[in-house]
């Protein structure tokens, strides 16, 4: 019996349409807007201006604080503004635009990766390049990982949890890294190993990748302490929570950090960054993102540089289908529509969903008939109807007591609902709303 | 500038439907359907027939006419309340009275507290209630099952009848049953007298089956509900046989087996965790069996799930799934 998470859960149609297609390079674009803020915690402050002439990897945005990330140049050229521009949240944000020339990459990063063994760094030595390589969680939270790689004092990590589970249908670019990059893998996972001074690494990966778990069990026998883990498929497992719970059997307390079971989870995109930071000392300037949808004529997955348009990389896979009704930035489950194909890849970006005119709108939402699908779907226990009806009261003191704010908004009780209720949107309102009152109450 | 829809996550759908459910249930409630045919031939057909139709055309005038919503009867929701009204009926039942418990049942059981979703009783128990105190002789003069056999249907008492008057007349259950010749196959089976849809367990079980494998409903009513009355009355059994009937003709008799699988787990009127359910199944169980044994009706599965349909948003206030922790 393969592992999986014990609460709720659904399994959405996998749709992995692009899981036989190789990494491909992404030619370079003409002129990339790299946002200031690809992160959770501070936007980085610019460190050039308007006309300065830059190359791929040199510093760009300079973290703001400890919970903040450095951005990278991620193309060489002139910077031809640092004005702030209309971002896939659709607010204006600070970003900056260079116009692509040549392709000119900073001196200190390695061609070849050097032949040290990743066991022969000091933890300080490696999350100092973490640090500086402006690595963030790549699975699509964007925490910076230097800050996760740093317990808090009175805390301990006892074993290092690998995402490779891409539970989100569509999605391929981690199912691809791990398959064309397991080695580097799995020197990334020493790295983090020695930075974390743990002992024991699991790996889970959803059984629908069995491809990529041979080939990763291969390299790990030749480094210690380094389980793969096969799990059930099973929707949301690459929830942190959830992982942890599926692979370790614990559970992370209501509004704990993982840390607290002893666990520090970070997603495969990000250990290869972490690898390619420390032995390549490269910074994370470009990523692999997947383009799928139905209609599209190429779905595949391409490495791309941080700030390249979307625009570009659909053209790459077939161009836009006419019949498309949603752009989504992520997976289905829990990616973000976007108003227009005209936005920057960003370090979080994992995917770009094409979906069509008649998957695109929701059908009418009924009474509810109280059938209990979206409380035994739920992965956190909670009551999603309930919550709704809270919600559509602003019952917010009611909404803290029946635990709204360990929702992990991913979507499982929309999902599901036969009567097309949409429990999410209403819960997420009421979760930001009840979020919003204990910080004033704290205040 | 492009025309994307823009919603917020997730944007995919299991495609799962009320319709799906609701038409599931009565693809489910066919092969007892089909008993009930056999054993009492064309009444079974009229009585469910009228009961179906009077529940459409009531739900179709209250919404499009008292309401002023756009009607939804073909939800299916108004089409199981008529089926299953009609399944507590005895086959012989003059088809006027039949109209007016579907007007009771759609009307007040389910339309007066805003239609689907929003009634605290199920509908058809309400109904079905409403005749039993009103039309209490029509509703107790059972045919004994014949089929399409010309012959006129002569009327008989229920196997639970039987024990009761037994009972009141110091004789013993066992010794009233042998005297009626009803063999436990035959209880099993169904053929024995009993409203039309409630005789034929075997049917029954078949659609239980049917709806856990389709996930249109979990065992845990049904199955609670079934150990607590087998527990109940096996332990009044063990006290004193002569008194108290054995367990197996409890679950095999009345409306145990039509309640338990298809009112009782009423999606709209039972409670919404599976800890709740139990409750509620152990609630229906005790209540039924106490009806039986120590009530004035021999039949007590109505009014046990009407009581416990009661309950359940007290169930559901101090009942919670558990939580991720």
């Amino acid at each position: 019996m393969l592992k999986t998470f014990k609460i709720g859960g659904v399994h959405p149609p996998e749709n992995k349409l692009s899981a036989q297609g190789e990494i491909i390079t992404l030619p370079l674009p003409e002129q990339v807007i790299i946002p200031l803020s690809q992160h959770i915690g501070a936007p980085a402050a610019p460190t050039v201006k308007k006309g300065d002439t830059v190359k791929v990897g040199q510093l760009i945005g300079q973290a703001a604080g400890f919970i903040s990330a450095n951005i990278h140049s991620s193309v060489s050229g002139t910077v031809t503004s640092v004005d702030p521009v209309i971002d896939a949240s659709g607010y204006p944000r600070p970003a900056i635009t260079i116009k692509v020339e040549g392709d000119e990459w900073d001196e200190k990063i390695l061609k070849e990766p050097l032949s040290q063994h990743p066991n022969t760094f000091t933890k300080e030595e490696i999350i100092a390049a973490i640090n500086a390589a402006g690595i963030v969680g790549m699975g699509g939270a964007t925490f910076p990982t230097h800050v996760k790689l740093s317990p808090p004092p009175g805390s301990t990590a006892e074993v290092l949890i690998i995402n490779g589970v891409e539970c989100e249908p569509y999605l391929t670019a981690d199912h691809r890294l791990m398959l064309e990059h397991g080695k580097e893998l799995i020197a990334g996972i020493e790295l983090l190993m020695k930075a974390l001074g743990v002992k024991r690494t699991i790996v889970g990966i959803e059984n629908n990748k069995k491809d990529a778990i041979e080939e990763l069990e291969k390299h790990a026998k030749l480094a210690d302490g380094i389980e793969i883990c096969p799990l059930k498929i099973q929707y949301p497992q690459g929830g942190e929570k959830q992982l942890i719970q599926a692979t370790t059997g614990k559970f992370v307390p209501s509004g704990a950090l993982p840390i607290a079971v002893g666990a520090v989870v970070q997603n495969v995109g990000t250990v290869y960054a972490v690898y390619e930071a420390v032995m390549k000392r490269k910074p994370l300037f470009e990523r692999v993102v997947t383009v799928t949808g139905k209609s599209l004529k190429e779905p595949g997955n391409y490495l791309c540089r941080i700030g390249t348009p979307l625009a570009q990389l659909i053209e790459a896979a077939g161009g836009l289908p006419e019949d498309t009704g949603k752009v989504i930035g992520g997976g289905p489950m829990m990616g973000k529509a976007l108003t227009t194909t005209n936005v920057s890849i960003t370090k979080g970006t994992s995917g770009v969903l094409l979906m069509r005119q008649e998957e695109s709108s929701r059908k009418e939402n009924r009474n509810c008939i109280r059938c209990t699908k979206c409380v035994s779907v739920c992965p956190m226990g909670l009551e999603p109807y309930h919550l709704m009806l809270l919600g559509e009261h602003n019952k917010l003191e009611a909404l803290e007591a029946e635990k709204v704010m360990d929702c992990i908004e991913c979507g499982s009780c929309s999902y599901t609902c036969p009567a097309n209720r949409p429990l999410l949107d209403v819960i997420r309102l009421g979760k930001a709303r009840t979020g919003q009152m204990i910080r004033t109450r704290k205040n | 500038m492009s025309n994307f829809t823009i919603s917020p996550s997730p944007h995919i759908h299991s495609g799962d439907s009320i319709e799906k459910n609701m038409y599931g249930v009565l693809i489910a409630l066919i092969p007892a359907f089909i008993f009930s045919i056999v054993f009492f031939g064309i009444g079974a057909i009229l009585v469910t027939l009228t009961s179906v139709v009077a529940c459409l055309i009531f739900e179709f005038i209250i919404q499009k006419y008292l309401m002023k919503q756009r009607p939804t009867v073909w939800d299916g929701s108004a089409i199981i309340t008529g089926v299953l009204l009609a399944f507590n009926l005895p086959s012989s039942l003059p088809l006027w009275i039949v109209i007016i418990g579907a007007l009771v049942a759609i009307g007040i059981g389910k339309m007066s507290f805003g239609g689907l979703g929003n009634n605290i009783f199920n509908p058809a128990l309400v109904g079905r209630v409403f005749l039993l105190i009103s039309f209490p002789v029509q509703m107790t003069s059972w045919p004994v099952p014949n089929g399409f056999s010309t012959v006129d249907a002569v009327t008989g008492a229920t196997p639970l009848a039987i024990v009761k008057e037994a009972v009141k007349n110091g004789q013993s259950v066992t010794d009233a049953l042998a005297s009626t010749g009803l063999s436990s196959s035959n209880m099993i089976i169904g053929n024995m007298g009993g409203s039309l849809g409630e005789v034929a367990a075997i049917g029954l079980l078949l659609g239980f089956a049917y709806m856990l494998i389709r996930k249109i409903i979990t065992w845990h009513i049904p199955v609670t509900i079934f150990a607590t009355v087998i527990v109940f009355a096996g332990i009044l059994h063990l006290v004193n046989p002569v008194h108290f009937a054995d367990p197996l003709f409890h679950l095999f008799t009345g409306g145990m087996m039509l309640g338990a699988i298809f009112m009782a787990t009423d999606y709209v009127t039972s409670p919404m965790t599976h800890k709740g359910m139990i409750i509620y199944g152990v609630g229906i169980g005790v209540l039924t069996v106490i009806i039986r044994v120590f009530g004035a009706y021999p039949e007590g599965m109505s009014f046990a799930i009407l009581i416990m349909n009661g309950f359940t948003p007290l169930i559901n206030r101090y009942c919670k799934p558990a939580r991720f922790a």
